[in-house]
C-alpha cells in the first residue's frame, strides 16, 4: 500500500466511497434497492476483470459467460455438499473456474485476434450445452441447480449446524439478504478493483500493454508472450467465476443461461461502453447498462400509453407500437442503438468522453499512462 | 596470424520459396566487435537472410551459430535472451506507450527473463530501471521526449527510441536492418552519428542497408549479396574496387 503512488491511491479512495455509498447517491434514480445494487457490484466485478484480458492484453473473448457460469455452479455445490458458508463458496467457485480458464486459455490462446474469439465462443457454447445435455447430473438441466434440504452439507453437519425451512447461503452464520448482501459483494468489487490496479501498475501489467500494442516487438525484445497472456486469461477467468459465485450467493439457483453467448456478449458491451483499458470505465458500463436494462425491460405497452397520451388519437397508438419495440423483451434492441452510437461517435467509450470534457475545462496537458491508460479503440 | 574470435556463423544457409532459392550457399562469419555490412540490389536476399539469422524464417538447410550456440530452430525470444537484438526497418516500437516504458520494457526483459509473474510490485518502485532507462534516452538525446506517447514520434525519433531499446540490453550482437530506410537526409546523419557513438563501445553489429553513404561510413567489413549469393566478400575498400561487384550492385544502382 505505502509503494502506491498518490493517483493511484486517490482513485482507489474515491472509488470505494462511491460504492459504499451507492445506497445513498443512487435513492434519487430509483436504483438504491438492495436486489439491484448487488447485480451492480457482481457484473462491475466482472467487467473489471474482462477488462484485464480485453483491454489490457487486447484479447477479446467472447466466452466469459462460461467461466462466470462455472462460478456459480461451483458456488451451488459447494453450498450443497460443503457448506452454506459463502466463504468456501467463493475460494472453491474461484479455483474452479480458474482451473476450467486455464485449459481453454491453453487452448484458445494458441491463436490471436478473431480466431481467438471464434474459439472462445465455441468453447463457452460447448459449455452451455454441455450444461444442458450431458452434464445434467452436475447441471440439473434445464431445471437449474438448486439448494434442498436434504443436501449433504458435510462440512456443516460436522459442525451439527442444522437448516430450518429452505436453505440460503449465510456468512458465519449471517443471513445476506438486503443491505448486507451489497455490502457483501461491494467488498469484492473493491478488493477486485484494488487488485486490478495493482496488476495495471506493475511490471506484469505493462508487458500485457505490450504485448496488446506490439506483439512482434514483444517477442524481440526476450518476451515469452504465451505464458503472459494465459496468466491474464486465467485472471480474468477467476475473476468472472467469482463474479458467478456472488449471484449464486444471492440468488442460489444456477442455470445454464448464465453461460450462454449473450452473456458472454453483454460483458463486451459493458467494457466497451464505459472505456476498454481504462480501471473505472468497465465498471460504469456495467452499471449503466444494468440499471437501464432494470428500467427499460419494466416498461410496457401500459406505461407507454400513458406516456404518450398528450399526443392525438392515431399518433400515440403510432408511437406506442414503435416504442415498444424498443422496451421490455426488446431492451437489447436500445442497447444495440446505445452501442452502436458509442463505437462510432466515441470509441473510447464513456471515459473518453469524460477525458474530452475534462479537456475543454483544463488545457493543461496530462502526462500518458498515469491512473487511466489511454483507452484504445476496439480491435 | 590470431584466430579472430567468430560471433556469428551463418553455415551453408539454404533458403527456398518454393521454386525460389531466395539463399543460397551463404557462408558469413562476423567477427566480434566488428561492424559488418551485408548489402545488394532488391531482391538480393538480405532481408531474408537477416529474418534466418533472428529465428523469424527458418532455414532449408545449414545452420546458424551464435557464439557456440545453434540459433537454428530456436524462437525469436530465446534468440534475444542469448543477447542478439534487433532494429527492424519499419520501428517496431510500443505506439501507445510512453517513451520511457519503451525503454523501460527491453530492461525488464533483461534482468527478468522471458516471463515474470511480476504483478504484486508497482511499476514506479522499480527505480533502478527508470534511472537505465533515463540514461539510456540521454545518451541518445531524447530524455525530453520521455513522456510523450511513442506512436506521435517522428520517424528519425522512432529510429532512435528503437535503438536505445535494444542498447539497453547490452546486446553481444545488434541486428539492423536498413536503419536508415524512408529518413530525410537529416535523420540520416544524426543516425550515423548515433551508430558511429554505439561503434565505440565494441559491439557486434551486422547491418542491411541500401545506402552506400551509411554503409561505407560505418562497415569494417562488407559483404555483397547478389541473387541469393554472396559474390564479395571484405573491407570497404576491396569491395569498392570488386569489379564484379560494380557489376551487380554498384554499377547498376548508381
Amino acid at each position: 500500500m505505502a509503494a502506491m503512488p498518490r493517483n493511484d491511491l486517490l482513485l482507489f479512495a474515491g472509488f470505494t466511497l462511491a460504492v459504499l455509498t451507492m445506497p445513498i447517491w443512487l435513492a434519487p434514480f430509483g436504483a438504491a434497492y438492495p436486489d439491484l445494487l448487488q447485480r451492480f457490484m457482481i457484473f462491475g466485478i466482472f467487467a473489471v476483470g474482462f477488462n484485464i484480458l480485453f483491454g489490457l492484453t487486447g484479447y477479446l473473448s467472447f466466452g466469459h459467460a462460461a467461466f462466470f457460469g462455472v462460478g456459480s455452479y461451483a458456488a451451488v455445490w459447494s453450498f450443497k455438499l460443503l457448506s452454506l458458508d459463502v466463504i468456501p463458496a467463493m475460494i472453491f467457485a474461484i479455483i474452479v473456474s480458474g482451473l476450467f480458464a486455464l485449459v481453454i486459455g491453453y487452448i484458445s490462446l494458441r491463436r490471436s485476434g478473431i480466431y481467438f474469439s471464434i474459439l472462445t465462443l465455441a468453447f463457452a457454447q460447448m459449455s452451455y450445452n454441455m450444461a444442458y445435455s450431458v452434464l445434467t447430473p452436475i447441471t440439473n438441466g434445464e431445471t437449474g441447480l438448486q439448494l434442498t434440504q436434504s443436501d449433504p452439507r458435510h462440512l456443516d453437519s460436522a459442525l451439527a449446524a442444522t437448516v430450518v425451512g429452505q436453505p440460503i447461503p449465510t456468512l458465519l452464520g449471517q443471513s445476506l439478504g438486503g443491505f448486507s448482501g451489497f455490502y457483501f459483494c461491494a467488498g469484492f468489487l473493491i478488493i477486485a478493483f484494488f487488485l486490478a490496479q495493482r496488476i495495471t501498475g506493475s511490471p506484469f501489467g505493462m508487458m500485457l500493454k505490450g504485448i496488446k500494442t506490439n506483439q512482434t516487438r514483444m517477442h524481440y525484445t526476450g518476451f515469452n508472450t504465451k505464458p503472459y497472456t494465459l496468466a491474464a486469461f486465467v485472471i480474468s477467468g477467476m475473476y468472472a467465476g467469482l463474479a458467478g459465485a456472488l449471484l449464486a450467493v444471492t440468488d442460489p439457483l444456477a442455470g445454464a443461461e448464465r453461460m450462454q453467448w449473450t452473456a458472454s456478449g453483454e460483458v463486451v458491451l459493458m467494457t466497451i461502453l464505459g472505456g476498454a483499458g481504462t480501471l473505472v470505465g468497465p465498471v460504469i458500463g456495467a452499471w449503466l447498462i444494468k440499471y437501464f436494462e432494470n428500467i427499460f425491460s419494466a416498461i410496457n405497452d401500459g406505461i407507454l400509453r400513458r406516456f404518450f397520451d398528450f399526443l392525438p388519437d392515431g399518433v400515440d397508438s403510432a408511437m406506442v407500437t414503435v416504442a415498444s419495440k424498443f422496451v421490455g423483451e426488446g431492451w437489447f434492441l436500445t442497447l444495440g442503438l446505445v452501442f452502436v452510437i458509442i463505437v462510432i461517435f466515441l470509441p473510447g467509450g464513456i471515459m473518453e468522453g469524460v477525458r474530452r470534457i475534462a479537456h475543454l475545462f483544463n488545457r493543461a496537458p496530462k502526462a500518458p499512462g498515469k491512473a487511466n491508460p489511454q483507452p484504445q479503440p476496439a480491435e | 596470424m590470431s584466430q579472430p574470435n567468430v560471433v556469428l556463423h551463418v553455415a551453408d544457409v539454404h533458403k527456398r520459396f518454393g521454386g525460389l532459392h531466395a539463399l543460397a550457399d551463404i557462408d558469413l562469419q562476423v567477427e566480434e566487435g566488428q561492424t559488418h555490412a551485408i548489402i545488394g540490389p532488391n531482391g538480393a536476399g538480405k532481408s531474408t537472410l537477416l529474418n534466418v539469422i533472428i529465428g523469424k524464417l527458418p532455414p532449408s538447410s545449414g545452420q546458424v551459430v551464435f557464439d557456440g550456440t545453434v540459433l537454428t530452430g530456436r524462437k525469436p525470444y530465446q534468440i534475444n535472451q542469448l543477447g542478439i537484438a534487433r532494429v527492424f526497418q519499419t520501428p517496431e516500437i510500443f505506439g501507445d506507450l510512453s517513451v520511457l516504458h519503451n525503454v523501460m520494457i527491453p530492461a525488464l526483459a533483461k534482468r527478468d527473463g522471458a516471463f515474470k509473474l511480476n504483478m504484486f510490485r508497482s511499476l514506479d518502485s522499480e527505480t533502478g530501471i527508470r534511472e537505465e532507462a533515463e540514461h539510456m534516452l540521454e545518451d541518445v538525446g531524447m530524455l525530453g521526449r520521455r513522456e510523450m506517447a511513442a506512436g506521435s514520434l517522428s520517424r528519425g525519433d522512432k529510429r532512435r527510441m528503437e535503438l536505445a531499446m535494444c542498447l539497453i540490453q547490452h546486446p553481444r550482437l545488434l541486428l539492423l536492418d536498413e536503419p536508415t530506410a524512408g529518413m530525410s537526409r537529416h535523420d540520416t546523419n544524426t543516425t550515423i552519428e548515433l551508430l558511429k557513438k554505439i561503434k565505440s563501445r565494441g559491439m557486434t553489429k551486422v547491418i542491411i542497408e541500401h545506402d552506400m553513404h551509411v554503409v561505407f561510413s560505418l562497415a569494417d567489413k562488407i559483404s555483397v549479396l547478389a541473387q541469393g549469393r554472396i559474390i564479395a566478400d571484405g573491407t570497404p575498400d576491396q569491395v569498392r574496387g570488386n569489379p564484379k561487384v560494380q557489376e551487380a550492385y554498384l554499377g547498376g544502382a548508381h
